[in-house]
């Protein structure tokens, strides 16, 4: 049924290292229903996943599972050479080394910009006030907003406020990126500015997931796209393989359909 | 665009900007749209203007120009008779000149009500300091040790030539300070770790807060705090007893937390779980979670409930008149009891009244800057 043009084995075989991150078929469940069934997919450290698909066919469930915002039910995550499961002292460090950046931005509004971006550095990893705080005026010039260093996320614009939120989670220092849907809440004006950052951070050799629509992202910076539907991957390939050549009829359709909304 | 704009003369940037016509702002304009709309909200109105006119006129002449405001007192005691030959026509300001110092410290020793009084400018003193937001560090925990320390010392005394004043002879304002500063200060806390037990993902945990809170919230504070006083030392072995006021205390105390709990709940609730979930992606462990973003923001918003709840447990100290605890409203209706004094109440609970308003509508006021203060980042 599903035509994985790329095995698991194979991606990781790229490079000698481990994969980055690894899931074993994995499968979840809500209540009785199946959303996530038999997930393979190895990322490489330092490669750059696209996951597209329909809405509704286990993309954010599938993301959230890396870092332990949802829980799967059978199979292997394994992150960074570490297992995910029910050892609290895994899942610590699995979520200092992973950031995600949400569809819905969530920075916190009582505290300023650079309060965001120097929590978790100060209190997770234990870095000295004043060293966060140049660290993270480094990485709000990278994403290129040091100006609104001291303002409270409600006083910025959305494209804005994705990019607090990327310079957020680098402030950690991460390994691996996840994004899910970081653009779909932005006025098509600011959708740029966000992917540009991000095209910014795959440069740098970031291992990323990134959960999107944006074709032509994918095309940029995707060194594999893997299409979803129903809680399955369907297909995988380079952006050229999936948008071009898609096997299934379920791809095809998806594709049609992205095409027509754009 | 609209027609209208299109045709609209243009309007050259230097062209001054009229102020608005009378008609249209300032309290003229108010009135008569508010008070002189119609012939029924005019007629509405002139009437309700007359019953407070004569009202005002009334309570002036009761409160000022008819009343008395001391009498004269002999061996027997105050002679009252000129204030009973006024019939209620005014105010019999007599038995407050009279019986203040009574009403304020109740029977505490009549020579060393300097210390009572004493401890009330701390209180307020301490009210203040917590108040300003420039205080709010880490030494402010110890202010508040060391001027608890120093009114407990005080009202005791015992020692540096003052005399010991056991806790049943204490009475008045301080009493009421003392119920409610505690009470607030051990409440509010207990109630933000029963509302995060509420929400626990262990069972155990939250079978325990809910309880606590259903309990006490399904029983009047007169009967948790009979329950204290009489039931209470009833189970205690034989020879130990466990001063009045401090069961007095821990009920109001219990009372409390579980009506502030369901407040905190109420603004754990309001926020999304996106903010739960960015702090959880972060790394940061469960209280840096709780303390750093999630109570922050959801006190927050619940600061006009918390008020209200503080201003309603200040006035319910009062209650603990039902166990013999003296209170400022205890000792206002003692005052009384006495026969040249009787019938004068009215006076004595205005008095106790407005002593009672000063402290919640400083809550109240406060409450209401805070609010301001600490929700900017909401605005834009
Ligand atoms: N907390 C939940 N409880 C029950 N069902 C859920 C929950 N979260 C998601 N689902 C269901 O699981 C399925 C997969 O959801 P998911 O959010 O992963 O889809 P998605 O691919 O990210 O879709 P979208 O493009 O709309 O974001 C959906 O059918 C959704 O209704
Ligand atoms: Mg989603």
């Amino acid at each position: 049924m599903s035509v994985t043009t790329e095995t698991a084995v194979a991606s990781a075989a790229r490079t000698d290292a481990p994969p980055a991150i690894l899931l074993d078929k994995v499968n979840k469940w809500y209540g009785a229903m199946h959303v996530l069934r038999d997930i393979n997919l190895s990322v490489a450290e330092g490669e750059r996943v696209v996951v597209c698909g329909p809405s509704g066919s286990g993309k954010s469930t599938m993301i959230r599972c890396i870092n332990r915002l949802e829980q799967h039910q059978e199979g292997r995550i394994i992150v960074d050479g570490i297992e995910l499961n029910d050892d609290m002292r895994n899942l610590d460090a699995i979520r200092r080394e992973v950031g995600m950046v949400f569809q819905s931005f969530n920075l916190f509004p009582h505290l300023t910009v650079l309060e965001n971006c120097t929590l978790a550095p100060i209190w997770v990893r234990r870095t000295p006030k004043k060293e966060a705080e140049e660290q993270a005026m480094e990485y709000l010039r990278r994403v290129k907003i040091p100006e609104q260093a001291l303002k409270y996320p409600g006083q910025l614009s959305g494209g804005q406020q994705q990019r607090v939120a990327i310079a957020r989670a680098l402030c950690m220092k991460p390994k691996i990126m996840l994004f899910d849907e970081p653009t779909s809440a932005l006025d098509p004006e600011m959708i740029k500015e966000v992917l540009d950052t991000m095209v910014m951070l795959a440069d740098t050799g970031m291992t990323m997931i990134c959960v999107t629509h944006e074709m032509g992202f994918a095309q940029q910076v995707a060194d594999r796209v893997v299409f979803m539907d129903r809680g399955e991957v369907v297909e995988s390939g380079t952006p050229s393989q999936v948008f071009n050549d898609p096997k299934t009829d379920r791809l095809k359709m998806f594709l049609s359909q992205i095409l027509r909304g754009h | 665009m609209s027609d209208a704009t299109l045709h609209a003369p243009a309007v050259s940037a230097d062209t001054p900007s009229r102020r608005p016509p009378i008609t249209v702002v300032g309290p003229v304009a108010w009135a008569r749209a508010s008070l002189f709309s119609s012939w029924l909200s005019t007629a509405v109105t002139l009437a309700l203007a007359y019953l407070l006119a004569r009202w005002i006129i009334g309570f002036v002449d009761w409160a000022f120009i008819n009343a008395i405001w001391s009498v004269p007192v002999n061996a027997q005691g105050a002679q009252t008779q000129a204030c009973r030959a006024l019939q209620g026509a005014g105010a019999c300001w007599a038995v407050i000149t009279e019986k203040h110092r009574f009403i304020l410290f109740g029977t505490y020793p009549y020579d060393e009500h300097w210390r009572p009084l004493v401890c009330v400018f701390l209180f307020i003193g301490l009210y203040i300091v917590s108040a300003m937001r420039r205080f709010w560090r880490k030494e402010l925990a110890l202010i508040w040790a060391g001027v608890l320390f120093l009114i407990g010392f005080l009202m005791w005394g015992g020692a540096l030539g003052m005399p010991y004043v056991p806790q049943e002879r204490w009475g008045g304002l301080v009493i009421t300070l003392i119920l409610s500063t505690f009470g607030i200060a051990f409440a509010f806390p207990l109630a933000v770790l029963v509302a995060l037990g509420r929400r626990s993902r262990m069972p155990a945990i939250k079978m325990l807060c809910v309880v606590y809170v259903e309990l006490i919230r399904g029983v009047p504070l007169i009967s948790l705090l009979f329950m204290a006083s009489v039931m209470f030392p009833l189970f205690l072995p034989e020879g130990m007893n466990i001063d009045k006021l401090l069961r007095a205390q821990v009920a109001i105390i219990l009372f409390a937390a579980a009506y502030l709990a369901e407040v905190v709940r109420g603004g754990l609730q309001a926020l999304s779980r996106g903010q739960y979930e960015a702090a959880d992606a972060l790394g940061l462990s469960y209280w840096q979670k709780t303390l750093f973003i999630i109570l922050p923001q959801a006190l927050r918003l619940v600061i006009p409930p918390l008020v209200n709840t503080f201003i309603g447990m200040f006035k319910d100290t009062s209650l603990v008149l039902i166990i013999g605890i003296f209170d400022l409203l205890t000792a206002g209706k003692t005052a009384i009891v006495e026969p040249a004094w009787q019938g004068f109440g009215i006076e004595v609970y205005v008095f106790v009244g407005i002593i009672y308003f000063i402290f919640c509508f400083a809550m109240s006021r406060y409450s209401q800057g805070l609010e301001r203060g600490l929700n900017q980042h909401r605005v834009r």
